[in-house]
């Protein structure tokens, strides 16, 4: 029988209402774990122990009255990006260290309003701004299939604790492959939607243009419940879709016959880890064994993706966190002497290297003399690389490639190489730029680190990402294999 | 002074007549407790988005139809970064490359009878920061952000502007524009309309523009002229001794009647400036700008035109009476009860505007309805002139009864103080038989032809009865009496 804490969402919800278990239970089990192994991993910055098992109790008795709603009694954890009302909210960050949440994101809402149960806010770079987790005020997380080695980021508390069995599910945030990439770090299922799919309220900014949240799992199933719930238009996010949200389980069911499946020729590049490339291609005859058809196709601006990302996004990171001063809340100075005092030291006391350097480069990039140089010309090229992808759409339906160069590399391997981390991102920026969905799914191992493979879809299609990625799972089991980390103390 | 040239530019900030902030639901109502009406929204909490209030659209595209100017069917939003403790958000969110009002133009009237027109060159949105408090603080600074997120249109004039008298004429058509279309309330004790003075003057005939300085924030047309007067005055002097004028923002000192340079501190040099990526650029249809054409009420020069037209007013009370919707409202329920427009405009030009001159006040809606003068009791006053029931002179005395309060209503306080007109002629004629009798000399010389002392007769009359006789009825009664 699967461990309690290995069983997917789906399983979950069907035992609960079996009554094979309460959501009391599940949810001690769950806390019980993360006392026990989260000192080795740090993956949770605040674990809700009390406000989550009353949340269960109420699941438990909503369930015995049988209105439960969509996710009743799911243990999940949130990234400590996204505001839950009342509990500290740090974005991994010093500056807000002290900052509790006057109000829920709407996606928060939402999934409370679907039932679930919050264990706690899990650990990430700061601001979301790493693809290692090393940026954390509140310190590294381990990746739980080898503890010397990173988890991703910046949602690497939420990949860590996934693959751990520390929670049932986790939100994330996705600006340049922060749900992805730990993803395939840590050998879980995790979905970037399209942009304005999912609300910005209440998610603490990196660059606006960019951000978005969405769901990380153990299966795209399990990423199809949550998004079910995490989705749908906010009055409250001018950058949110107004389109309804379609019942994502019903679309996932469908065979991929005939479904046109690219394979980017520019991300099967030098760069890329052999074993990747195999898992990857590997994957491809398995979906084409099931019918699908594959395809050669070509996005010849996607080299030019991390240089306009890095122009863009510290562009807009480095207003977006003008407002941490020192002045309002959040962290401020011992005995300042002036503003401009009170300013800089609350900023640079406050604020890890990574964030005040994209803000200096932000800055830079905005500035006068230099604005047209780069600001407008990143936005030149994100126009391009939008036309690539509207061009590859009309040939094929999905494109599939690898989501990282590599598999998780060693804490502090390329903590002193900004531009080698910069490369993490290589093959997921370019769909932050193009505001597309795309999801990463386990696909394979290489030296007993997990391997992600990526499929990107057109404007609004998470149904079919869903769907693609569910009837691979359907035939591979990469997604079942769990670490052994915390099995020799388990009971 | 004639030896230089005057070339002004203004940029005036009219704060918006909506209920809520341009990018939250808080209120902006005025004089709340320091930093009640700010919510997360406006305090810059993280996580949070602005959502744009859709009124300021119609506002300003109004604006824009009252000036002539293009509606930009899409404009967009930017951010202006700076930190400054009232500035949450650490930018302020504007429009710069794109703005919702494009040209267009007015024409002021001068002194002299002259017209001159001045262009506009641009007019956009954006939101208002929060206060500073420098005093009363020992040393630091208290931050009151209620006004943080109040929406703003910032009109800015070509430099066509030559004289302060030029620029104070440009503020109040603006002023006159932005009220009469409910764009603002106009309320510059409120802060509701501030005017940045672009100033430089050059030699006649000169190409280039000289250097210019930036006076900014002030919030009344008289210290507008003499902050532009200084200005001039002291560039001039600076550049007749050799100097140099170096470009730079000034704050008018009220006080001292002087400008003076802001901290460098408070003036940044590079707002770097780029698209708000949390709100969509605004799209407006041309439907929705036909809408808002039609639902535009009469504008000033409309009015007047109509008040010479319909009524047969003279220029300078059909300008006067049009200056405002509050003022012409009045001015025309006046003329209606009391039927007759030229007695209406006298009345509320000479002496309701006098009065109000007279205390400071000016003809707003607020003014014009917190005493019982009401237009419809002025128009009975009127009326009952018109129909003999009082004199021109016991309807002074009713006028300033129903300003002070003393009076509520104008028919019940001239019953109650029996102020109505002695028409009986007995009564009046035992009162003249009194008189002639009392004054036998002058009745003799009136027989013999000295009719100038008709006047004398009425007069002792007039004060007999307390003013109440009607002087023709008298006049007609010393003639039968002492000619018949």
């Amino acid at each position: 029988m699967t461990e309690l804490h290995r069983k997917t969402v789906r399983q979950l919800l069907t035992d609960l209402d079996n009554k094979v278990f309460s959501s009391v239970e599940l949810t001690r089990h769950y806390l019980d774990r993360i006392e026990r192994l989260d000192p080795s991993l740090n993956s949770y910055i605040t674990v809700l122990g009390a406000s989550a098992l009353a949340q269960a109790a109420a699941m438990d008795e909503a369930r015995r009255k049988g209105n439960q709603p969509l996710l009743a009694g799911i243990p999940i954890a949130h990234k400590d990006i996204i505001c839950t009302q009342g509990t500290k909210t740090t974005a991994g960050s010093r500056m807000l260290d002290n900052f509790i949440a006057p109000y829920s994101a709407t996606l928060a809402e939402r999934l409370d309003a679907a039932g679930v149960v919050t264990l706690g806010k899990t650990n990430m770079d700061e601001f979301a701004m790493g693809s290692s987790n090393e940026n954390s005020y509140y310190g590294a997380v381990h990746n739980p299939w080898h503890t010397d080695h990173v988890p991703g980021g910046s949602s690497g508390g939420a990949a860590a604790s996934m693959a751990a069995g520390l929670c049932a599910a986790a939100t994330g945030t996705d600006t340049g492959g922060s749900i992805r990439q730990p993803a395939a770090f840590c050998g879980i299922t995790g979905l970037k939607p399209t942009y304005g799919r999912v609300s910005r309220w209440g998610v603490i900014a990196y660059a606006s243009s960019l951000d978005q949240a969405g769901p990380m799992a153990r299966t795209a199933e399990d990423a199809a419940l949550l998004l079910q719930a995490m989705a749908g238009f906010d009055a409250r996010d001018a950058t949110s879709i107004d389109q309804p949200v379609p019942d994502y389980m019903a679309q996932i069911n469908r065979p991929v016959k005939g479904l046109k499946i690219g394979l980017c020729q520019e991300y099967f590049d030098p760069g890329l880890d052999p074993d990747i490339k195999a898992a990857v291609l590997d994957a491809a005859k398995t979906l084409e064994s099931r019918g699908a058809i594959i395809k050669d196709i070509s996005l010849p601006n996607s080299q030019h993706g991390i240089p306009a990302y890095y122009i863009i996004a510290p562009a807009e990171c480095s207003a977006n966190l003008s407002r941490y001063d020192g002045v309002r809340f959040g962290y401020r100075c011992a005995d300042p002497q002036s503003i401009e005092d009170l300013y800089k030291r609350s900023r640079s006391e406050g604020l890890g290297r990574e964030v005040k350097s994209r803000i200096m480069v932000g800055a830079f990039a905005l500035s006068s003399g230099y604005y047209e140089a780069y600001y407008r010309k990143a936005q030149q090229i994100r126009r391009l690389i939008s036309q690539d992808f509207a061009n590859a759409f009309t040939q094929v339906d999905y494109i599939l490639g690898p989501t990282t160069p590599s598999p998780a590399f060693k804490l502090g391997e390329k903590a002193g190489d900004q531009v080698a981390m910069y490369l993490q991102d290589i093959y997921t920026i370019a769909v932050n730029l193009a505001g597309l969905p795309a999801i990463s799914v386990p696909a394979g191992f290489t030296k007993g680190l997990p391997i992600g493979m990526q499929l990107i879809g057109r404007h609004l299609d998470e149904g079919g990402l869903l769907n693609v990625a569910h009837q691979y799972q359907l035939v591979t089991d990469w997604h079942n294999r769990s670490p052994n980390f915390g099995n020799q103390q388990d009971s | 002074m004639q030896d230089w040239e005057v070339v002004i530019g203004l940029e005036i900030h009219t704060q918006l007549k909506t209920q809520s902030k341009i990018f939250s639901g808080a209120s902006t109502a005025f004089g709340a407790a320091p930093n009640t009406q700010a919510c997360a929204i406006d305090l810059g909490f993280p996580g949070v988005l602005p959502m744009v209030n859709e009124a300021v659209y119609a506002k300003a595209v109004a604006f824009g139809l009252g000036i002539g100017a293009d509606i930009n069917l899409v404009s967009v939003f930017d951010r202006k970064n700076y930190f400054y403790p009232d500035l949450p958000k650490g930018y302020q969110i504007t429009q710069l490359a794109s703005p919702i009002v494009v040209g267009g133009s007015v024409d002021i009237i001068l002194r002299d009878g002259s017209s001159k027109t001045i262009r506009v060159t641009r007019a956009h949105l954006e939101e208002d920061a929060g206060k500073s408090m420098h005093e009363d603080y020992h040393g630091q600074t208290g931050v009151d952000l209620n006004r943080a997120g109040t929406p703003l249109l910032e009109i800015v004039s070509e430099p066509e502007l030559s004289s302060a008298e030029e620029a104070v004429a440009y503020a109040r058509y603006i002023h006159q524009l932005v009220t009469y279309l409910g764009v603002s309330d106009g309320d510059m004790s409120q802060g509701s309309l501030r005017c940045d003075a672009n100033v430089s003057v050059r030699r006649p005939g000169a190409a280039a523009l000289g250097t210019r300085t930036e006076t900014k924030n002030v919030n009344s047309f008289r210290f507008l002229e003499r902050a532009i007067n200084f200005e001039i005055e002291r560039q001039i002097s600076v550049l007749e001794s050799g100097g140099r004028i170096r470009q730079e923002t000034r704050l008018y000192d009220p006080d001292k009647d002087e400008t003076r340079p802001m901290r460098s501190k408070e003036t940044a040099t590079d707002y770097r400036y780029f698209p708000e990526p949390d709100l969509l650029p605004i799209h407006i249809t041309a439907a929705y700008i036909d809408t808002i054409r039609q639902q535009m009420p009469e504008l000033p020069g409309a009015k007047a035109q109509r008040f010479i037209d319909q009524y047969d007013l003279s220029a300078a009370d059909a300008l006067a009476l049009a200056s405002s919707v509050a003022l012409a409202d009045y001015f025309e329920t006046v003329a209606r009860v009391g039927n007759d427009a030229k007695l209406a405009a006298n009345w509320v030009r000479v002496e309701l505007l006098g009065l109000m001159n007279r205390e400071s006040l000016s003809p707003s809606t607020a003014t014009l309805t917190a005493t019982p003068l009401t237009a419809e009791a002025l128009g009975t006053l009127i009326a009952r002139i018109k129909d003999g029931t009082i004199s021109g002179k016991i309807a002074k005395g009713v006028f300033v009864a129903l300003w002070t309060g003393a009076a509520t209503d104008t028919d019940s306080y001239i019953a109650d103080q029996g102020l109505t007109q002695v028409s009986d002629s007995s009564a009046l004629g035992a009162i003249l038989d009194t008189i002639i009798a009392n004054n036998p000399q002058q009745a003799e010389q009136f027989r013999a032809g000295k009719t100038k002392l008709m006047g004398f007769f009425v007069g002792q009359v007039m004060q007999q009865t307390g003013g109440k006789a009607n002087p023709q009825q008298v006049s007609e009664l010393v003639n039968a009496k002492l000619m018949g």
